[in-house]
């Protein structure tokens, strides 16, 4: 077993055997489950009040009243809940002085750092997976197009792993964990800020910048439907950024 | 066999290398570590033969941890080179990292994990193969004593529990070279004489660096004490030798019956002798003698003569306590001198007579 397969496989264990992950993921499903009907009731008042003015059926379009609301609704939720995902990642480790076990083992940091990001990544996705639940019961009882969702969860996703890059710098820079929650939801309100900056300053240069540094413009494109590879490059990049600074941020303990 | 690495000479041995003409397992030279303005080592050397258990001294803040971190790769040195098993810590951290066990001050430990998973976890974490790690595992537990722990979770175990678990830690890959912060703090009295028991078991075949502030410890588990102060080597040399060699008088413990009222005067004029002075006990008076005369049988012969009573007389030594106190202490009288070899020291500073 390499060591990357093995802090991997150990991330897991403590995540499944901490209660955070439990209250996370029960606040998570339960707040996606909650607006899901929310949406999904007010597109039906909207049928019946169109029924009693037009006194016909018309055929609502479900992907713009029920998912496009939801995914938009869903992002602000990630920003809450993920950083306390990521708050353990690297402060628990020095808190524990387990830190310098894993910097005196034959491991790379790469490794360390890259074992570290899946095994919160993993588990993301996988509280992730279980809210397909909505579209699949919907389908049942009425009729959609499935690829903006589809492109709505590879949003989803690649914001996700954005913030789980956000929160494992910021755990990676101090043994509070509070401290690591709060600074990674700072950085992350901080990048979603950038695009309400740059639209402020309007057309410019300087204002489109900014804007396209912001993950809002990118992820409405792809909720929208729109997957192009300018946004999944932002997405990607960001999060192989944050993680290199992350990378310098646990060396340099060691020069400190 | 022959290394690749021609510069340093080396050659692989079984398992490790050793440097073929010095035999040294650990070598430090010309160490120093520079936080900012602080200076936490200046100018640290020393070496260790394989097998051999050497005992770091000094008081909290001396540089102890600083050293076994550099040792560790946990932190590069600012000056000077420090090499492991042949290998240096600055260019190749890997092949360091894989031949040493360490134990930090805390040991650390994953508190939701139970001794066997952790045990599993670290020895993947240094490689070892499946059935390798089976066996090892089996035996470390065997080796500390937690075989009635295994498996239970280590945030329930009890410190000394703990430390032996940090201790597994180490010991899980077979390293041949040991780095051991503290190994006893926390533990009682009859797991301080196991783990002592063990560590000297160990050596021969493994290389041991220990610290340590308790003295006792040092003296009876180490073959050699290196005593850091303020980030310097003050001295360096077997426990009992580094005693006689600082001592700057022999001392003598006499007990007499029926001592007359001027009887420590009297004691005082005879030749050779320095100081006579009263010690706690009633009837019983410490002399301090000239170095390198042994006054006993005068000592004796007067004191029958003048019918006191002979009950006891004997030489005291320096225990380590009172060496490591007198060292340090004479460090900071000592000021800047940075020549320092304990040697000229200890005869240098006649005044600062640790209190027997």
């Amino acid at each position: 077993m390499t060591p990357f397969r093995t802090i991997l496989a150990k991330e897991l264990r403590c995540f499944f055997v901490s209660p955070v992950l439990y209250v996370v993921g029960a606040v998570f499903l339960f707040i996606s489950g909650l607006i899901a009907h929310l949406m999904t009731v007010n597109a039906g008042q909207q049928a019946v009040r169109f029924l009693q003015v037009q006194n016909t059926y018309a055929q609502l379009n479900v992907n713009e009243l029920v998912f496009r609301s939801l995914f938009y609704s869903l992002d602000f939720v990630l920003m809450f809940l993920l950083p306390i995902l990521t708050m353990r990642l690297f402060a628990e480790e020095r808190k524990l002085h387990t830190f310098e076990l894993l910097l005196t083992s034959p491991v790379g940091i790469n490794e360390l750092i890259s074992a570290k990001y899946i095994s919160v990544l993993f588990i993301y996705l996988g509280l992730l997976s279980l809210t397909v639940l909505t579209p699949l019961i919907l389908s049942l009882y009425t009729s959609f197009h499935w690829q903006p969702i589809l492109t709505g969860y590879v949003a989803l996703a690649l914001q996700g792993g954005l913030f789980l890059a956000c929160g494992l710098l910021a755990s990676a820079t101090t043994e509070n964990q509070v401290i690591a929650a709060f600074l990674s939801f700072g950085m992350i309100l901080l990048i979603w800020l950038l695009g309400g900056l740059g639209s402020l300053l309007g057309d410019t240069t300087i204002g489109n910048v900014l804007s396209s540094m912001s993950f809002s413009e990118h992820y409405d494109r792809l909720v929208r439907g729109l997957l192009e590879a300018k946004d999944i490059v932002y997405y990607l990049s960001g999060t192989v950024l944050l993680l290199f600074i992350a990378h310098r941020v646990v060396d340099s303990h060691r020069w400190s | 066999m022959v290394s690749r690495d021609w510069t340093k000479l080396t050659f692989d041995l079984g398992k490790y290398q050793i440097f073929p003409f010095c035999g040294f397992m650990i070598a430090v030279q010309h160490v120093s570590k520079h936080y900012g303005h602080h200076t936490a080592l200046d100018d640290v050397t020393f070496h260790v033969k394989k097998g051999e258990i050497l005992a770091f001294l000094g008081p909290n803040g001396a540089g102890k941890t600083t050293t076994m971190r550099i040792l560790t790769c946990f932190m590069p040195q600012s000056e000077g080179t420090a090499t492991v098993a042949g290998f240096d810590c600055l260019d190749r951290p890997m092949d360091v990292k894989r031949h040493l066990g360490y134990l930090p001050e805390i040991p650390p430990l994953y508190p939701e994990l139970t001794v066997d998973e952790y045990l599993t976890f670290v020895g993947r974490l240094k490689r070892l193969t499946p059935q390798r790690l089976a066996a090892r595992k089996t035996h470390v537990i065997d080796q500390v004593g937690l075989g009635s722990v295994h498996h239970r979770v280590i945030g329930h175990l009890s410190k000394g529990y703990r430390q032996r678990v940090g201790l597994a830690q180490a010991l899980i890959h077979d390293p041949p070279v040991l780095i051991l912060d503290e190994p006893t703090v926390g533990l009682d009295p009859k797991q301080i004489i196991e783990i002592r028991e063990l560590i000297k078991s160990l050596a021969g075949s493994h290389t041991i660096i220990l610290s340590t502030h308790i003295l006792p410890e040092a003296m009876a588990t180490c073959d050699r004490v290196v005593i850091i102060h303020e980030g310097r080597i003050v001295a360096e040399d077997a426990p009992d030798r580094l005693s006689s060699r600082l001592r700057q008088s022999e001392k003598m413990s006499l007990t007499v019956k029926q001592p007359q009222p001027d009887w420590l005067e009297r004691l005082r004029t005879l030749p050779g002798v320095l100081d006579v002075l009263p010690s706690g006990k009633p009837n019983t008076c410490t002399i301090d003698c000239e170095l390198g005369r042994d006054l006993r049988e005068k000592l004796a012969q007067f004191v029958v003569n003048q019918k006191y009573g002979l009950l006891e007389l004997k030489p005291l030594s320096l225990s380590l306590e009172e060496v490591f106190l007198q060292l340090t202490h004479q460090e900071e009288n000592a000021g800047m001198d940075k020549s320092g070899h304990p040697d000229s020291r200890g005869q240098s500073s006649r005044s600062e007579q640790a209190p027997a």
